[in-house]
């Protein structure tokens, strides 16, 4: 087991690796730099600016400076931003976007599950088409739309909820709810079909012949293993939340992350974008480990080591 | 002690049992032989009508206990599932769930139908159970994958005996064995019997599973039992013109290495349709005209043997 | 029953069929049914609701939003499918070759795309367009960089599993050689599997594209791109509503139609699949 989790620890820290280098080539493969953005700087000026930060330095040495602020955790001064680090800014936005993506993610899990369980009892019947059909509208309906949408009903046609900004919980209502439609969408079609695949299987032919009472087979013996597989998705599903939050975070004003990203991108703010990057990418990273992990200690078909199976 | 009565299952527009009679006795040994698609294994599960809701539909009468389990609603059905009537089915690698162990899986049937017992009073069952179906105890918390294919089927065994049912049916329980581990279940199932006084209805369509552990044969064909006998009857005096071809058909130690085999000529009826007459008779190489046109009713051959069929011999 | 039959039965599909149908004639003529054009401003005219003049009304600029909509159908298909067929090309050689010579290769090459799949999709985009600059042909790059990697791992699958079959043995015991069974067997039985995943993979990057422009990262004005539109559309959401509507609309409805004729795709393609 321990091996295994160390093994995989150091996939990780060759992917953070890989995308820290290539954060920091892509960011410098940008023609000009990042002060010339608003207006003509005079010669001096640009070379002292250019000094302070450190940008005058040959590229491996700024490469090899860079990394060693990513171990210790300085990734450097906003361009954009006088005084404030990219840390900070991180830490600032970090807790809020956790906030709300956790929100997201728990909506998305216990509506996609149930719908996907709804419809998988229902096989073919009038709820299985109307999950289905929800879920393909999920899938298609890109977040920035629903979130619009809901804005305008919800917040300016019924005044019910409010319109942006972050506060309270009910600021986070209608953002969770957009961000969570696309996976709960994927999680109630992967949920479904494992499920019905299931209750195919002999093991419930057993389970039913033991005279068990239809909840019990459902809750003891389908959802065990039709869960399994939307462990393993957790990964993708913390991913597509990321993302989501971007311009979730946009619409509704909210001061998380994915606004700050967004708004280092507009501003062309590379070292914000690059520490950003890093950040996430390293979240997700986690995520996956941490998911990996979990769905070895779940199943129990799953060997850890290299011990043949004993008879 | 278990009674069937012209018993009628459809599914959807296949009739696949039809109008079938049948009797086991406490502590007998019922045999039901046929080939793929003759409605065996729907016969089976229909004592305890075991389908997905609304599937099929049922008519006549299955008797236990004196009272028609047929019209039982689907509550008081699973009583009598697993308590009563305990079931194990064709293939032992799928047929349990993988994410619980073999314990968790016994002790469930048990604690189903004995609720007032405790959990240490069900590990002590399971205990018992998995040394009569001869698996080490230790095994009791392990999970079904590290078991292998004969171990597997005897965990079956144990599930199905938890609750001490009077009556065992087992669908095909050898068929996805090899014949070592066929000889050593059904000695097993044999040795059960005797230990716990239950009786066994056991499918099959492997007539040499039926020598030497069952009491009585059925021979199903297309829906209808077409011949019931006493084992040894029915190897030595088969009447059914079909039951004659499937003895022949299979080769034997004391036949001469030159003499060919023998098969059945064509392929089993589609049960989507009806039939005139003997379902058998296109297959049939001692056809009477009237086999043609009447469906033959069951005769008595002898006491303890009928045949469905017009040669009534 | 044949495929095409299979696929006619399924009317959320042929529903979006039609509809992508009907866009793709409207995307190419429907320009020339206005009389306006999709740059021209009219400042005095600016954020009318659709008229009989004006049939999706005009935006902050007072140009005409119909129009613009027709033009942003041909940029959002445009991308959708080049991008698509882009990583079609990709994933299917990528794809092909660790399936076909398996072993170290594969191994190497598989572990190379699940590095680079742990690297949010949108993320890598966003970051391709901050360095190389917005426009058309970069979102088109930089969408096909990225996208390759599912196509990849179904052929790859495929491949892997058709391997196995015996006619390939079979065809090798004839002594067809790598090239020869590579085209003629397993190209072919990899056909359903891509065009589903194709027709899958487009609204993806139609979603990509809407999503850059959302973001301010797409193409620049006064070229009319569904996403742009909307990002116009967003601030004057409450007292111009329609301006947001129509190009939030088509995104849905053309992401929609290219999902259900997906999994109808899927469905009568291989039947096996479906459940």
């Amino acid at each position: 087991m321990l091996t295994y989790i160390i093994k995989k620890f150091w996939i990780l820290l060759l992917s953070l690796f890989l995308v820290a280098t290539l954060t920091f080539f892509l960011m410098h493969a940008i023609p000009g730099d990042p002060f010339t953005q608003d207006k003509a700087i005079p010669e001096e000026i640009m070379a002292a600016l250019k000094k302070h930060y450190g940008l005058d330095r040959p590229l491996w040495v700024q490469y090899l400076s860079y990394l060693k602020g990513i171990v210790t955790f300085d990734l450097g001064p906003s361009f954009k931003y006088e005084g404030r680090t990219v840390s900070e800014i991180i830490m600032q936005g970090f807790p809020i976007s956790l906030e709300l993506g956790a929100e997201a993610i728990f909506l998305a899990i216990g509506l996609g599950i149930s719908l996907g369980t709804l419809a998988a009892f229902n096989h073919l019947r009038w709820q299985d088409q109307f999950v289905m059909f929800f879920a393909v509208l999920g899938v298609s309906l890109p977040s920035f739309i629903v979130a619009t949408a809901l804005q305008y009903v919800f917040s300016m046609k019924l005044e019910l909820l409010p319109v942006a900004r972050w506060g309270s919980f009910t600021h986070s209502i209608l953002p969770a709810v957009s961000l969570s439609l696309l996976p709960a969408a994927f999680i109630a079609r992967l949920t479904r079909s494992n499920m019905v695949e299931i209750l195919q299987q002999d093991y419930i032919l057993t389970a039913r012949s033991k005279g068990l009472a239809p909840f019990r087979i459902a809750v003891v013996h389908v959802l065990r293993n039709a869960l399994l597989p939307v462990i393993s998705f957790l990964g993708p599903l913390a991913a597509a939340v990321l993302t989501g939050s971007f311009v979730v975070e946009k619409i509704f004003g909210i001061p998380g992350l994915g606004g700050w990203f967004v708004m280092s991108v507009v501003n062309r703010d590379y070292t914000v974008i690059m520490g950003t990057t890093l950040f996430y990418s390293a979240c997700l990273m986690v995520c996956v480990l941490v998911v990996d992990i979990l769905y070895c200690l779940i199943d129990p078909r799953i060997k850890l080591n290299e011990r043949v199976a004993e008879t | 002690m278990i009674k069937v009565k012209n018993l009628n299952v459809r599914f959807k527009n296949v009739h696949a049992v039809r109008g079938v009679d049948l009797e086991i006795q406490n502590g007998e040994t019922v045999a039901i032989v046929g080939e793929s698609g003759c409605g065996k294994s729907a016969l089976a599960k229909s004592l305890v009508k075991l389908f997905p809701k609304k599937t099929a539909e049922f008519s006549g009468e299955v008797i236990y206990n004196g009272q028609n389990i047929l019209t039982f609603s689907e509550k008081e059905l699973r009583k009598i599932r697993g308590k009563e009537i305990g079931m194990i089915f064709q293939d032992p690698m799928t047929s349990l769930n993988p994410v619980l162990t073999i314990g968790f899986q016994i002790t469930e049937s048990y604690l189903r139908h004995f609720p007032e017992k405790s959990k240490k009073d069900a590990v002590k069952r399971t205990e018992e159970l998995l040394e009569l179906v001869g698996i080490p105890k230790d095994r009791i918390y392990h999970y079904p994958h590290t078991l292998s294919g004969g171990m597997r089927q005897r965990a079956l065994i144990a599930i199905a005996l938890a609750a001490s049912p009077k009556l065992l049916i087992a669908d095909e329980p050898t068929t996805a064995l090899d014949v070592t581990l066929q000889a050593q279940i059904l000695d097993l199932l044999k040795d059960l019997q005797k230990k716990l006084g239950m009786s066994i209805l056991i499918i099959t369509h492997d007539l040499s599973v039926v020598a030497g552990f069952a009491d009585k044969v059925l021979v199903m064909y297309a829906g209808k039992i077409i011949e019931s006998a006493n084992v040894d009857d029915l190897f030595e005096t088969p009447s059914h013109p079909y039951t004659q071809r499937l003895l022949r058909s299979k080769p034997r130690l004391d036949m001469p290495r030159s003499e060919p085999l023998l098969p059945i000529d064509g392929t089993p009826p589609d049960l989507s349709k009806q039939f005139a007459g003997c379902s058998f008779c296109p297959r049939c190489t001692e056809s009477l005209e009237i086999c043609k046109n009447e469906t033959p009713p069951i005769f008595n051959i002898n006491p303890g043997h009928t045949s469905a069929c017009w040669l009534k011999k | 029953m044949n495929a095409w039959q299979r696929l006619k039965v399924n009317k959320t599909g042929m529903f979006g069929l039609y509809f992508l149908s009907l866009l793709m004639i409207m995307a190419i003529f429907g320009p020339l049914l206005s009389s306006h054009t999709y740059y021209e401003t009219q400042l005095p005219l600016k954020n009318q609701t659709p008229s009989l003049q004006y049939w999706f009304g005009t935006d902050e600029l007072g140009r005409d939003i119909f129009t613009r909509i027709w033009w942003g159908a041909r940029i959002s298909l445009l991308v959708g499918i080049s991008a698509s067929v882009l990583d079609l090309l990709i994933g299917v050689i990528y794809g092909a070759i660790c399936g076909f010579f398996g072993g170290k290769i594969d191994e190497l090459m598989m572990r190379v795309a699940d590095i680079l799949s742990t690297i949010p999709y949108l993320l890598v985009v966003i970051l391709l367009m901050v360095v190389v600059g917005p426009g058309l042909l970069s979102i088109i790059i930089a969408l096909s960089i990225t996208g390759w990697i599912g196509m990849a791992r179904i052929v790859r699958g495929q491949v892997l599993q058709l391997k196995e079959f015996d006619y390939v043995t079979a065809a090798r015991a004839l002594g067809a050689n790598s090239s020869w069974i590579l085209s003629k067997h397993l190209i072919p039985n990899t056909t359903p599997s891509i065009i589903v995943t194709l027709t899958l993979s487009i609204p993806t990057a139609i979603f990509a594209e809407a999503f850059l422009s959302f973001l301010g990262l797409g193409v620049q004005a006064p070229i009319a791109s569904w996403g742009t539109m909307a990002n116009d559309g967003l601030p004057a959401l409450r007292y111009y509503p329609w301006r947001l509507f129509f190009p939030a609309a088509f995104i849905s409805v053309t992401m929609l139609s290219f999902n259900l004729l997906g999994d109808a795709l899927r469905d009568a393609l291989d039947p096996r699949l479906r459940i």
